[in-house]
Parts: structure tokens; sequence; C-alpha cells
């Protein structure tokens, strides 16, 4: 009997995709948000079904159609690649239980329907990326969520007509991102005559000095570097994420490049393999240094920033920089700071973009300008920020020391004297990261509030997911068994496995 | 009660308690937890508790034994007293800040491994610092924020040299460490900069000053303590810590003959006690950490009683400046009893707490054969007496009535100073109670020769200083210039050549500061004129510059990989 839950790979990208369409239809303000909601919950339901099935029994194959790989598209299920998904389909959904008061400050209740067709859209497309196994719908699934995305921050513009140029920015930069992802793709293919992953990495050894193959790695690491906002191409991410309203900004803090750092992990360990892509590419001279320069000039940079928003999304970037080094360590255990940080920082930058987001919906700004005092006139939520500002900085027992704490680990491993000098530029990026969260801390409890402001809270509907993300957080930093397990299995699946 | 709950946690986690609280209700919570942990403490006895694996290390969130439960206790008692100082403030930052501060420093206290220490050390840090910010001056604000440097700097290298310990010997243990490595050199450092080790030791004199008249109570008894503590935990017998110990006597006795602010005066001599612990910590034989422990315990009753009766002064009066005070015991009589017993008290005469702890490691060393130290503990009694025992008491109390007629200290801050003189008296006089808390068998016997030595070098030199007091009174100081002529008097063949050692290392400080001052200046223009708001990195480049910067790295991805 065909049980539903053998449908479960297909279902965890299809379900969001055909929903989309419906939603598009829906009016009102409360009917579209619901709806996505529960759409949106149901793909994180599967995806914990799925991440159960593949830590109790092993990867999953799905042949779409059935047809069978390598001729048909084959979804594939790995613990990074449950992991992806439960961690893309957990945000999403609560960052829209937070959305439906939110949402609606910011744009307008006719675009509401639009507005969550284009956010489900771009849930498919991450979900679709995290599990396919074909590199061509990694493609497609990854334009679904581009375009979706380049809607999603132009609806900024409600609160800031900047919001259109940033998205029109990101809509050149990530195009030319996709289109370096499929010269790359399409010169593997050329070289292969495969789309199928796996069936690529099962041939790439024997023609893999070939230039045509040395030059798609080029433009994949690129491509995909573009996406993730890879220093220094990280233009786009500043402006998307200030101006998007603030759900979309939470929610692609959490999990938009992450799908990118995913990415480059399934291309750098799965299709090229460690041994190449270390070896012969050598790629650890080129994103080791990129990674440093990463967390160093964003956090700096963050540090200068006026608008609390804009801070953090410099912040993002220099997170980034964390993941990055630990990949290029091409250790294990840089591998799993890596996957381990990809959790973290999204749990961590998701509740801090939400609690910003209660503030701009009593204040209606982010600029630190208007936020003097806000530690009285909004504690709890003040208080909030202020917590998951320890935990990028790095505090014990928030999850940002646990990744800290690997990514030290793994760059003592590495020993020499670039093993230690990278401990303390890890060390000095924490202090740097200390002292943009001083700014807010700072001007949040030590100024005064103006005098014509009264005391008043985000309402319970936009503090309890919140708290939820800050909680959430302090959890997995204190009790690490499910954060820290996986990241350990995935990395030695994928240094030991392809 | 949680079995086994660090008592440190039930501050912290009643801490969290306050802001929900007001009134009544609130004075009565924060004088009830450190009553609470107190009880704690020897209810639960010895042994060691809260055992997790946490990434791969072993974690003892509490240990409890003799050396660790009379600092807790100490720590305990302190922050009743300064809770019950405090009592009278209405600000809830203050009283959440200080107890999460002393929390955490008892918390630290009972860690048995370095992971959990580092975590409590830090969060010592971050809260004591809202004690100084609360004066809410932009002085104190830019004090707080070097002493909040400063602090944390000292976490990050303790956690560095953990690091290096943990890849020597696969252990986070924190017992006997020893300077045999690198990772116990920047251990000793991380704890050197915390009790104020000479050159280290500007932040204690640049910060408690500021803070408020209840916070500096309350800093005073606890950072500088808790890392005497770390030190008797893992350098005992480490012999570089008898020079650091004697040097820390003596420079800031220095620094102090010119100091008008009565407060940072204390501050100096702070400082000049904590040479005595680190003494008794480098020569490691059991009578010396006895006498540390013992110390601890006295220094912290009567430097708090000093603290609390300038505090008391500050709040009537509204200044502690040497040229602004004078006559005050006519408003402030009781005041001035209590800080005539911390001033005597510290001054180490017989029948006081300070004569019993010191007198211990004084023998110590004796009986260490460390002769050498007997000058140096010799003049710093000398200064002691100078600075604390008559400057302080002298200038505020007596000295030149300036015709400031102010009410006597609220009730609970004299409740305070009481208790606080209580044990200073106490000790003195029946040093039994004490002796029992102590982490080693009581081997010290009062009638040793040791003992009489000591008892009669201290002897000498409190009747030399008490004649001076007479005198001070014969002569009925209409000037401030009197008083350092006086100062002329005992100190002239020392204290030349003193101050020419203190300009000496003042100038190289100053030089190397001033170095390191510029370096980091220019470092912080470059970062901001390259990473500032809307400067070169952090601009938004048209999107036909961002593709420029993709193709070029494109190319040289491409051609390294060809290569």
């Amino acid at each position: 009997m065909l049980s539903l839950s053998s449908q479960y790979p297909i279902l965890v990208a299809i379900v969001p995709l055909m929903a989309a369409p419906i939603c598009a239809l829906l009016r009102g303000k409360t009917a579209p948000w619901a709806f996505t909601t529960i759409t949106s919950a149901c793909t994180f339901y599967i995806s914990i079904q799925l991440l159960f099935s593949v830590a109790s029994s092993g990867p999953i194959s799905y042949e779409l159609g059935g047809w069978a790989p390598p001729w048909g598209i084959e979804y594939v299920v790995d613990l990074l690649s449950g992991f992806m998904l439960v961690l893309i389909s957990g945000i999403s959904t609560g960052v829209l239980l937070y959305a439906r008061e939110s949402i609606t400050k910011e744009v307008a209740p006719q675009q509401l329907g639009l507005f969550f067709t284009a956010y489900l859209l771009a849930l498919t497309g991450m979900l679709g990326i995290s599990i396919t196994g074909d590199a061509f719908n990694v493609f497609v699934f990854l334009e679904i969520m581009s375009l979706s995305s380049y809607a999603l921050i132009a609806m900024g513009e409600r609160t800031d007509r900047r919001a259109l140029t940033a998205a029109f920015q990101y809509l050149i930069i990530g195009t030319v991102g996709a289109t370096f992802y499929l010269i790359g793709v399409g010169l593997i293919y050329l070289m292969t005559g495969t789309l199928n992953i796996a069936d690529i990495a099962a041939r790439l050894p024997e023609i893999e000095g070939t230039r045509p193959i040395l030059a798609a790695a080029g433009f994949i690491v690129i491509g995909i570097g573009i996406k993730l906002a890879l220093f220094p191409f990280h233009v786009w991410l500043p402006n998307s994420y200030t101006y998007a309203p603030n759900i979309v900004t939470a929610f692609f803090a959490g999990t938009a490049t992450k799908v990118g750092v995913y990415l480059l992990i399934r291309f750098i360990f799965t299709v090229f393999g460690e041994n190449y892509s270390f070896g012969e590419l050598g790629l650890t001279d080129i994103l080791l240094p990129l990674g440093v320069l990463a967390f160093l000039t964003m956090s700096s940079v963050a540090i200068y920033q006026t608008n609390i928003k804009r801070l953090l999304a410099y912040s993002s970037v220099a997170q980034m920089g964390y993941i990055i080094l630990g990949i290029s360590l091409a250790s294990e255990s840089g591998l799993t700071a890596a996957i381990l940080h990809i959790f973290n920082h999204a749990i961590v930058k998701t509740g801090l973009f939400l609690s910003l987001g209660c503030m701009f919906f009593v204040v209606g700004s982010t600029y630190l300008k208007d936020l003097e005092g806000i530690g009285k006139r909004m504690p709890i939520t003040t208080f909030g920020f202020v917590l998951g500002g320890f935990g990028l900085i790095g505090v014990p027992l928030t999850p940002g020391f646990i990744s800290k704490w690997y990514l030290v680990v793994a760059a003592l491993e590495k020993g020499s004297i670039i093993g230690y000098s990278l401990v303390a530029l890890l060390m000095i990026s924490s202090l740097l990261a200390v002292l943009y969260i001083w700014r807010v801390v700072e001007v949040a409890y030590f100024r005064d509030p103006p005098d014509s402001v009264v005391k008043r809270e985000a309402p319970m509907s936009l503090l309890v997911p919140t708290w939820i993300f800050i909680l959430g957080s302090f959890y997995f930093g204190i009790e690490t068994s499910f954060n820290v397990g996986i990241a350990k299995v995935a990395a030695a699946f994928l240094m030991g496995g392809a | 009660m949680i079995e086994g709950l660090n008592p440190g946690l039930i501050l912290i986690l009643g801490a969290l308690l306050v802001p929900l609280t007001s009134g009544i209700i609130r004075s009565i919570l924060i004088l009830a937890l450190p009553v609470i942990a107190v009880i704690h403490i020897h209810m639960l006895g010895l042994g060691t508790w809260g055992h997790y694996e946490f990434l791969g290390l072993s974690l003892e969130i509490t240990r409890i034994d003799p050396l660790s439960r009379i600092f807790g206790t100490i720590f305990c008692i302190a922050a009743f007293m300064g809770m019950v100082y405090a009592v009278h403030v209405k600000d809830t930052i203050q009283h959440f800040a200080a107890l999460i501060y002393i929390g955490s420093a008892i918390g630290a206290v009972f860690a048995g491994d370095m992971i959990t220490l580092f975590a409590f050390w830090e969060l010592t840090a971050i809260s004591s610092v809202f004690l100084i910010w609360a004066s809410r001056t932009e002085r104190a604000y830019r004090a707080g924020m070097r002493y909040l440097i400063i602090q944390v700097t000292s976490g990050v290298v303790l956690l560095g040299g953990i690091i290096l310990y943990y890849q020597d010997t696969g252990s986070i243990a924190f017992d006997y460490i020893g300077l045999s490595s690198i990772a116990g050199g920047l251990i000793l450092l991380a704890f050197g900069i915390k009790s104020a080790f000479p050159l280290l030791h500007n932040w204690v004199q640049d910060a408690y000053p500021e803070a408020t008249v209840t916070g500096t109570v309350i800093l005073s008894a606890f950072t500088t303590k808790l890392a005497i503590y770390a030190l008797a935990r893992a350098f005992p017998g480490t012999d570089i810590l008898i020079p650091i110990g004697g040097a820390m006597i003596i420079l800031p006795i220095v620094y102090v003959v010119l100091e008008n602010d009565l407060r940072r005066v204390l501050a100096y001599s702070l400082n000049s006690q904590l040479g005595y612990m680190v003494i008794g910590v480098g020569i490691g034989s059991e009578l010396a950490l006895n006498g540390t422990a013992a110390h601890v315990f006295v220094h912290i009753m009567y430097k708090s009683l000093l603290f609390m009766c300038m505090g008391a002064v500050l709040f009537r009066a509204g200044t502690v400046k040497v040229s602004e005070l004078g006559g005050l015991y006519k408003s402030m009589p009781v005041t001035t009893v209590f800080c005539l017993i911390g001033a005597i008290s510290i001054a180490a005469f017989p029948l006081t707490g300070g004569f019993v702890s010191k007198a211990m490691i004084q023998s110590a060393a004796l009986n260490g054969g460390l002769n050498i130290l007997w000058p140096v503990m010799l003049f710093a009694c000398a200064g002691i007496m100078d600075h604390s025992g008559l400057k302080v008491p002298f200038f505020t109390f007596f000295s030149k009535d300036r015709g400031i007629r102010v009410q006597e200290a609220p009730i609970n801050m004299l409740i305070a100073m009481g208790i606080a003189a209580f044990f200073c008296i106490g000790i003195g006089v029946f040093p039994g109670l004490l002796f029992d808390l102590l982490p080693y068998a009581p081997t010290y016997d009062a009638y040793s020769f040791g003992h009489i030595v000591s008892a009669l070098q201290l002897l000498f030199f409190t009747v030399l200083a008490f004649m001076l007091l007479i005198r001070y009174k014969v002569y009925p100081m209409e000037l401030r210039s009197t008083v350092l002529d006086f100062d002329w008097f005992y100190r002239v063949p020392l204290k030349r050549l003193a101050l020419a050692v203190g300009r000496l290392v003042l100038f190289v400080w100053n030089w190397t500061l001033g170095i390191a001052n510029n370096i980091v200046n220019s470092v912080i223009n470059v970062v901001a004129n390259t990473h500032g708001n809307g400067k070169a990195l952090a601009r938004t480049t048209s999107s036909s510059m961002a593709i420029m910067i993709i193709v070029a790295v494109l190319g040289f991805v491409v051609v390294f990989f060809y290569g």
C-alpha cells in the first residue's frame, strides 16, 4: 500500500507550492495568514518526520514520477538536508505566528494575499533546494526562492521607498549569482552528461583536472557565494534586510543565506569531494581569508550603523564569515562548527529581528535615535533583544558560545601559527560584537526616553513568538544534544561518505 | 532547597524577583537572600555536587571544601551588611545588579571547574559595572567603561588560559595549576588583573570611587577578594607572588599621599591590603593560607566599615574631599566612632581583627625565613596608619571645623556599620571563633615566638602612631599644611625615595600607556575612516560596481583553480 509517509519527500516541497496560488485568491486580513501558517506548520511536521526517519534508518531516496535516477529527478534526504528542512520550516512557522498583527502595519490589506503567496513560494524554494538531489532542479528552486524574495523585499516600500531600489539591486546581483550557478552546472553537464548530484560525484574523478570542470567549480563557488552574501559579494544584503518588512527580514536572516551555505557544503563535500575541493582546487586559500575578512570588517561596519536593522544585517554577513571559516578549515570539527552555526545563528538572529520588529511595531522606526530609552518603554522586548545579543556575542549558556567553542577547537586543531592567530581573530571579533550590541544597550537603557511617550509593550501576538525564539536559543545553548549531535553526525557523514 | 544548588545561584535567581517587588517586600527579599545562602552553605556540608557533561568536559557546578566555605561565608556576611546599608535605596537597577554581582562572586567561589568559574567570573564583571554606572554621571560612565574593558579582558585572558590548559592536560578541574606552562601564566595574569597586581591595579582607584554611595561598599568587598580566592586555589606557594605582594603593599602608599578624595584614599589602601593576602598565598604554608583567609574576612569587615563611613559622609555632606571636610564629629558622632573602630582595625591595634590576621601572615613570613619582607611590612604599617588610620578619620571628623552641619547617617547605614564594627572588635577579642572556620586546622599559637615578635613590632608602631595622634590634638589643626609637615617627621627617609620610585613608575607607565593609547587611537581612526557609516566598506556600491567586483573575484578564482 502506498502510505502517505512514503510520499513525504515530495510533499514537503509540493504542499507550499500548491498552496501558493490558492493563497493568492484569498482576501481579507486573516485568511491568507491563517492559510499560510497552517501550510507552513504542515511542512514543519513533515520535515520533523523526515528527520526522524533519516536519523533512525539512513538516507531516503525518492524518485519523482517513478523515473529512476540518474534519468529522472531524485529527491534525497540525508541528515544534513533533513536538518535544513526542519530549520527552514520551523523558523518559517515561528515567524508566521508573529506575522498576523505585525504585517498589517507594513503591507496594505489588499496585498496580503499576494504577500503570503510570495512567502509560500520562497519557502518552497528553500525547502526544494534542501531536498533535491538534482543540480538543475536546485537552479529551479533557487529561482523560485529568489524571484519571490525580490517581491517580498519590494513590499517594504510602504515604510520606506528605498525598498524598491534595494530589491532591484538584489535582483540584478542575485540573477548574476543564479546565472553563474547555471553556467557551472551547464559545464558539468557538458562534461559528465548528467545532472544527478550523486551521479556527477561518481563521474567527476575521471575528468576532474579538465579546464571546464575547473571553470565550473569557479562559477559555482562564486554563484553560491553571491547567494549566501559571502564577503565581498554582500552588497545586496544590508539594504534588502533593512528595507524589507520585518517578518521577511526575520525569515530570510534565519534561512535564505543558510540555504546558500547548505548548497556550498553540498557542492564542496558531496559533488566535488573534500579531497578535490581542498586539495587540487585549494579552496581553503580562497574561503579562509574571505571568511576572516567578513567577520572582521563587517562586525566593524556594524558598530557604526545608525539603524539597528542595518546593524544586524551587517552582523549577519559577519556571522556568515564564521560559517565559511568553519567550512574552509577542511576538517570534521570545522564542518561541525559550520553546520552548528547555521542552526545557532538562525535561531538567534531570527529572535533578534523579531524583537526589533516589536520595537518597530510600537515606535515605527528602527533608528537608534528614535529608540532612546526603549528599555524603559518596552522592558520585556528590550530584555529579549539583549539576551539575543548575548547569543551573537557568544556568552556562555547561549548557542553562540557553543558555535564559537567548536570553531575555536577546530582552529586549534589546525595548529601552527595560523590556527592560533585565527583564535585571536575570533576573540577580537567577539569583542566587536560586544561593541555593536553595546551601542543598542546604551541607547536602550542609558538614555532617557522622550518625555511625551508612555510605556507601551508590543501586543502578545508579537511578544510570545519572539520569546519562543529567545528562550529556544537558550535551550539550544544549554541542552545541545539536538544541534550538536546532528551537526557532528552530518559532518562525519559528509567527510567520510561522498 | 535543591540538593547541591550552587549558593551563588540563590542570589542570582533571587535577583530576578527584585524587579517584581517593591517597598517592604523588596527589603525583606534582599536581606533574606544572603541569609538563605549562608544557611544553605552550612546545611550542605562539605562535598561536590552538580556534575554535568558539557561538550565533553566534566563540569562540577558546586564544590564546598573548607577554603571555598570560608570565602563563601565571608561573602554572604558582607552581602548582608551591604544590603542593610543599601536598603533605603529605591533604585531597582542597583539592587538587581548588586545581587547578581554578589551571587556570581559566590558562585565563582564554589565553582569546581574552570568553565563554571569563567562563566561566573564574566558575570561579576558585567553585573558590577552597573553599580558604577548607577551614579549616572559622565565621569562614572567613562570610568565604568574603562572598568568593564579591563574586567572583560581579564575574562578573555582567563578563557585563553583555560583552553590552553585543557589542551595541555585534558582537564578543566579548578585545582592547583602552578606556573609550569603558558596556560598557568595566562591564568595567573587573569587573576592578577582582578586582584589588582602592581601596574594592573589602576582600575580599582579609577572605578570604585565613582560608584554610588552604596555601590562602592558592595564593589569593594567582592571582585578583588574573589581573585584572591582564585589565587589561593590555583597558585599557593608560587614564589613570584611574594615580591608582587610586597610591591603591592608599598606602591599604593606612594600615590595615596597626594590624594584628596577620601574614597580614593581608601581604594588605594584596599590595594595595599591586598598585597598582604597575595604574600600569604605566595608563602603557601598552612599558616599563611589560614592567615590569608582570615585577613580576607577581617579586611572585608574593616574596609567595608570605612567605605560605609565615607559613604555616609558623602550621603549627608555631599563630598569626601579632604579640602572640604572637617569637624563632622559634632554632627555625626556615631559614624565617627565607627570610623575610628575601622581605622584602628586597619592599623592592626591589638584587640581588633586586623591585629589577628596580619599577625598570622607576618608570622608565616617569618617562619618561612622571608626576613626581607619585614621592612616592607613595617613601612606598610606606617603608611596604612597614616592614610587610613589618621588621614581618613582626622580630616573628616576632626580637623578644622568648616561649619558643615548635617544629620547623623540613616539608621540602616548605622546598623550595617554596627555589624561590621562588631565583627572588627569581636574577631580581635575572640579570634577562636574565626579560627574554627579556617581551611586548615588552626595551628596558630597565640604565644608562639613568631606571634610575640610580630605583636611587639606592631605595638611599637601603634604606640608611635598613637603618640602622633595625641600630638595632633595638642596642635588643634587649623591648617592642612601642619599635617603635611608632620608627615615629614616620620617618613622623610623613605618618602623622597618612594616618591622618586613612584614618579619613575608613573613615567614609564604613562609612556607605555601613551604609546598604547596612540596605537589604539590610530587603529580606531583607521577603522572609522574605512568602516564608518557611509565610508568605503559600509557604502552601498552601485550594482555595476558590485558586478565588477564579482567578475574580478571570479576571474581570480578561476585562474587560481587553473594554477
